[in-house]
């Protein structure tokens, strides 16, 4: 799917608006992901403990949210600019792609409950079609 | 027959008493409509769907948006029965509205974030996921009559 400009102003702008949440973001929303979906504890079995809020799932979550942020520089051109993280989750970690949609909908679901003015649906549709890109 | 825990039973009766019909149903389903455009095709008759201003304050839209809210109320009163209390209701989508099932999914996922929005922070991972489960049962509910 291609983003249009009005897709990227939107995803910029919401960007910037919760970037500083990025750390709270990427915990709540893995945390809700190992709960909702027990099913994905599995790629993290390498972990002592998989609970919602562990260090670990903090620090993944940071991990994570700074991909994110990645993928926003690099907006114009994603394919590209995501390529090796795509090799990496395909050929290294070896996950199943559904599950990234698993993690998307924890993540639009995490910024509704925290900025519910600010993501209206013309900014999850920006967003959806950013996040599935 | 799905077993509901008794946390599942008192969060998504919780929600719903609580649930504004007439402000969640109307917000989801306009949210389906512009993040899933493909879906207008099913609202031919409403009138203008031409963008996401457009399908918000459509009255149609609205009134609509509120029906499918209070369709789930009937799951909500029928816990262990969900799939026979949709029988009609799924004959009706397929046969007569012949809407494909993957989309009720999407307009799940839609109520699960504008009720996310609503509920802020009591909207936890644990209440999540009762909330999805009972949208999910609802969801295979309305699809059984497709076979």
């Amino acid at each position: 799917m291609s983003l249009s400009d009005k897709d990227k102003a939107a995803v910029r702008a919401l960007w910037s608006t919760i970037s500083k949440s990025s750390d709270a973001i990427g915990n709540d929303a893995l945390s809700r992901m190992i709960v909702v979906y027990p099913q994905t504890k599995i790629y993290f079995s390498h972990w002592p403990e998989v609970i919602p809020g562990s260090i670990h799932i903090k620090e993944h979550g940071k991990k994570v949210m700074g991909g994110i942020e990645l993928a926003v520089s690099k907006i114009d051109d994603l394919k590209t600019g995501l390529f090796e993280l795509s090799e990496q989750h395909a050929f290294k970690l070896r996950v199943d792609p559904g599950n990234f949609k698993i993690l998307n909908h924890c993540i639009l679901v995490v910024i509704a409950t925290m900025f519910p003015k600010e993501f209206t649906p013309e900014a999850h549709v920006s967003l959806d079609k950013f996040l599935s890109g | 027959m799905v077993e509901w825990t008794d946390f599942e039973r008192d969060t998504i009766q919780d929600i719903f008493s609580r649930m504004e019909y007439d402000v969640v149903g109307p917000a989801a389903l306009a949210r389906c409509l512009v993040v899933y455009p493909w879906t207008q095709r099913y609202f031919g008759g409403f009138g203008n769907l031409y963008n996401a201003a457009a399908i918000k304050g459509n009255p149609m839209v609205s009134k609509h948006g509120t029906t499918i809210m209070h369709g789930l109320d009937r799951a909500v009163k029928n816990l262990d029965d969900i799939e026979n209390t949709y029988t009609e209701l799924s004959v009706l989508h397929s046969e007569k509205l012949h809407v494909d099932p993957d989309n009720f999914k999407l307009l799940a996922d839609c109520v699960t974030i504008v009720v996310a929005a609503q509920l802020g922070k009591e909207f936890t991972g644990e209440v999540q996921a009762a909330f999805q489960k009972f949208l999910a049962v609802v969801v295979s509910s309305l699809g059984r009559q497709y076979h």
